[in-house]
């Protein structure tokens, strides 16, 4: 690989981002990459919008993925989506968790939640949408919805599945191992 | 070959003080220096706290410092401005054991009330500054700034940014190595700064910055895994129609967008290796100076008569990035789609949040708050739209003290000042004596929620629990404000809406001054536990939408007026089912 590879993960503050990065760090070490990763702490993390930045190769510079590069974006709600959409490069993926959570300025009426955004979306982009909340309700467990957004994102990466339930295994508390095996699959091989 | 680690910023700058032999540091939380101090206490070596405030941890520093140990404080860069006093005669002192603090800017501020440059500070003060670039050079540089900081007898700081402390990269550990405690030696000319001695030390400190100045053209970093040293300051010579003088985080942007550029990477930006600058610039077509906020090096090089771009045309605000040299420098056309356009979604308070009773009180009874740092400032914006001012830590309640002052004390009797516990001990508590001494009407609210909410819940002196985890009895605000001479302090339970609003009322119509000290633990703390969560009952709803004023983000309103609450977010405060006027909202077990 000599390109670096520019992953984006986004959400809403509180859904559990972080767990995510931290399953794809510890894959893309295991695998012997230069890796940065860049997140924000504070203020913006109170039910704000959140961004992930994840970044492998040879040598990684800059820790940031900037507009027009990522390779695949990774977005844990809809709004969040079409929000930083305009990040990924021509051809990338835009892998999105079908769910929807009002800002306050749509609950207090000062704007309206845009409608049909993945159909918009996927005019101009390589979309895969997913309803990880109802898939995670089927495994019994409505926690593990983030694995299996990432099971949809990591068939957009060159990992291989045995690598991924490794880290799973290795990351997440030992007592969830298993149900997190299981929707990371869910959603790897949708 | 040593071990790698995947490593935070910030995490990285506590190894590098652990590896250089730190043995004292102290500190108050802010984003996003935060996370120094919370690794830091994970090697049982170091003796690490939490102080009240800047100043008071950048003196432990300068206590620790001239016992003859190696010493830290950290802290954000408003912070620093809290640390000046200490900082600026700690310069003319010098060091005995090393000093260094480390200070977080925040460009873009994603956590911050201003985006001042701490170089600035830095210059003013004539302390010199280190800036790494990632984390492994974070790691390096710390170790660097307590070798300069002995060998130039001076205070070293650590500049870092947002981007570089909540960054993670890879960094290879080496061992502790603690060096001999320096020898403490009565010495009054150097250590006790009245007139006589200062005016001796301030040509000290002069000279001081010129011998750094001189020696930053040729100044190397020891770094494990190279056969040789590296140079601090680093010149990358490659095509030479366009130089680039940059450091920290934005060299990383110089790196991806233009990896054929020649480039003078600064590691001590102040001072700056004057002869290294000229001769570089000699060398190149077009120089430009790419640095994130204020133009400290580009004026610097302007005073030197070397030409060069700079804020002509890169921003003084926010954080820089590679496409921005793709566009200025390289004039790019980058093919990147419009941005669509969607609502905002601003940060919000928590569901569950003690806040959030209050500020709903206080909205119902239209009263104003000047306000102060935490997560409280949430309460400025819609649907609270209760806090009218934020300053910086501690002015809630001198700010509301000089309202009075300038218009009398009916003018304040819609007003009350609103701080937190973290934020009252951190500097509060002088502008409450102010208020006290200087004969205030101002009514106080304490929204004591047992933390330092908004860095992540950090510890203080009225919790009862050291940065080390160590249970030691707790300062108690209600004594503390009763010592004062303050006859009417009240606490009350902050979801208790009836009685808070109660006394409220009878609080900001006393003619004295008076402390209200609403008490919940921060709803995130893992030790709250409500038993029940709240369940819309819709055949008695008669879509008043008064559960809907607190701004709940558990809650939303369904199409035909009734609400739904979110079973996943609802953390059952019970708020929204005591502002029910019809029952429509009950409790059931979790």
């Amino acid at each position: 690989m000599t390109e670096t590879k520019n992953i984006m993960i986004v959400g809403v503050g509180g859904q559990g981002t972080l767990l995510t990065s931290r399953i794809l760090g510890g894959i893309i070490l295991t695998a012997g990459y230069d890796v940065k990763l860049s997140e924000v702490h504070g203020m913006a993390q109170r039910g704000g919008s959140v961004v992930t930045f994840v970044r492998y190769g040879e040598k990684v510079a800059e820790p940031i993925v900037e507009e027009g590069q990522a390779d695949v974006l990774i977005a844990f709600e809809r709004l969040e989506a079409l929000r930083y959409a305009h990040f990924l490069k021509p051809g990338g993926a835009l892998v999105i968790n079908d769910q929807r959570i009002d800002p306050i300025t749509v609950v207090t009426g000062a704007a309206q939640y845009p409608e049909n955004i993945i159909e918009d979306l996927s005019k101009t982009y390589k979309v895969y949408s997913i309803d990880a909340a109802a898939e995670a309700l089927k495994l019994g467990n409505s926690r593990v919805f983030n694995n299996i957004v990432l099971g949809v994102a990591a068939q957009h990466m060159d990992f291989s599945k045995e690598d991924w339930l490794d880290v799973i295994a290795k990351t997440v508390p030992p007592k969830t191992i298993e149900i997190n095996q299981k929707a990371f699959l869910v959603g790897y091989e949708m | 070959m040593a071990e790698k680690k995947v490593m935070l910023g910030n995490e990285a700058i506590a190894r590098g003080a652990y590896e250089a032999g730190v043995k004292v540091s102290s500190a108050y939380p802010g984003t996003p220096s935060t996370e120094i101090s919370e690794n830091l206490v994970k090697y049982p070596e170091v003796y690490c706290e939490w102080a009240p405030n800047e100043k008071v941890a950048m003196e432990v520093a300068v206590g620790a410092s001239i016992s003859g140990v190696r010493a830290m404080a950290s802290m954000k860069h408003v912070g620093f401005n809290v640390a000046a006093d200490p900082m600026y005669t700690a310069s003319y002192i010098g060091a005995n054991g090393g000093l260094v603090a480390v200070v977080a800017d925040d460009p873009g501020m994603y956590s911050s009330q201003n985006e001042q440059d701490t170089r600035q500070i830095c210059r003013a003060a004539q302390v010199p500054v280190l800036e790494p670039s990632d984390s492994q050079e974070a790691k390096d540089f710390m170790k660097l700034a307590f070798d300069l900081s002995e060998q130039f007898d001076t205070p070293m700081v650590l500049r870092t940014t947002t981007r570089l402390a909540h960054s993670q990269g890879v960094v290879a550990l080496e061992d502790r190595v603690v060096p001999e405690d320096k020898v403490y030696e009565r010495n009054i000319a150097k250590n006790v700064m009245m007139p006589g001695n200062a005016i001796k030390r301030h040509i000290f400190v002069e000279q001081r910055l010129k011998d750094m100045a001189e020696a930053a053209n040729t100044l190397v970093v020891a770094k494990e895994g190279f056969s040789k040293d590296v140079p601090l300051n680093r010149v990358e010579m490659n095509d030479t129609k366009i130089g680039f003088i940059t450091s920290g985080i934005p060299y990383t942007y110089v790196k991806e967008a233009c990896p054929n550029a020649s480039v003078l990477k600064l590691g001590m930006v102040h001072p700056l290796p004057k002869k290294l600058i000229e001769e570089f610039a000699s060398k190149v077509d077009t120089l430009y100076i790419f640095e994130e906020l204020e133009p400290v090096i580009e004026e610097q090089v302007r005073a030197w008569g070397i030409d060069c771009i700079g804020k002509e045309a890169f921003t003084v605000q926010g954080e820089y990035s590679a496409n921005m040299i793709r566009k200025v420098v390289l004039k790019e056309n980058l093919s990147i789609n419009t941005p669509a356009e969607v609502p905002a979604r601003p940060p919000l308070l928590c569901p569950g949040c003690p806040h959030r009773s209050v500020y709903t009180v206080l909205n119902k009874l239209k009263i104003h708050a000047a306000g102060d740092i935490g997560c409280y400032t949430l309460g400025a914006v819609a649907p609270l739209s209760v806090v009218d001012t934020t300053i910086c830590m501690g002015a809630s309640i001198s700010s509301l003290h000089g309202m009075e002052m300038a218009k009398g004390k009916e003018y304040i009797k819609n007003w009350v000042a609103v701080i937190g516990d973290s934020t009252f001990m951190h500097t509060g508590v002088n502008s409450l004596m102010n208020m006290v001494y200087n004969q205030g009407t101002g009514t106080v609210i304490i929204l004591d929620n047992s933390t330092t909410g908004m860095t992540g819940h950090q510890d203080h002196a009225a919790t009862g629990k050291t940065l080390q985890g160590k249970v030691v009895p707790a300062i108690n605000i209600y004594h503390l404000c009763k010592s004062m001479g303050i006859e009417h302090v009240t606490e009350v339970n902050a979801f208790d809406i009836k009685e808070l609003e109660k006394v409220i009322k009878e609080e900001v119509a006393r003619d004295a001054v008076s402390v209200i000290i609403t008490k919940s633990p921060c709803a995130l703390l893992k030790e709250v536990h409500f038993p029940n969560k709240c369940v819309p009952v819709p055949e008695k709803c008669k879509k008043c939408g008064m559960c809907l004023k607190p701004g709940c983000p558990a809650l939303t309103k369904n199409e035909d007026g009734t609400i739904s609450i979110d079973a996943t977010m609802c953390n059952g405060c019970g708020l929204c089912k005591n502002l029910c006027p019809f029952d429509a909202i009950e409790e059931v077990a979790k």
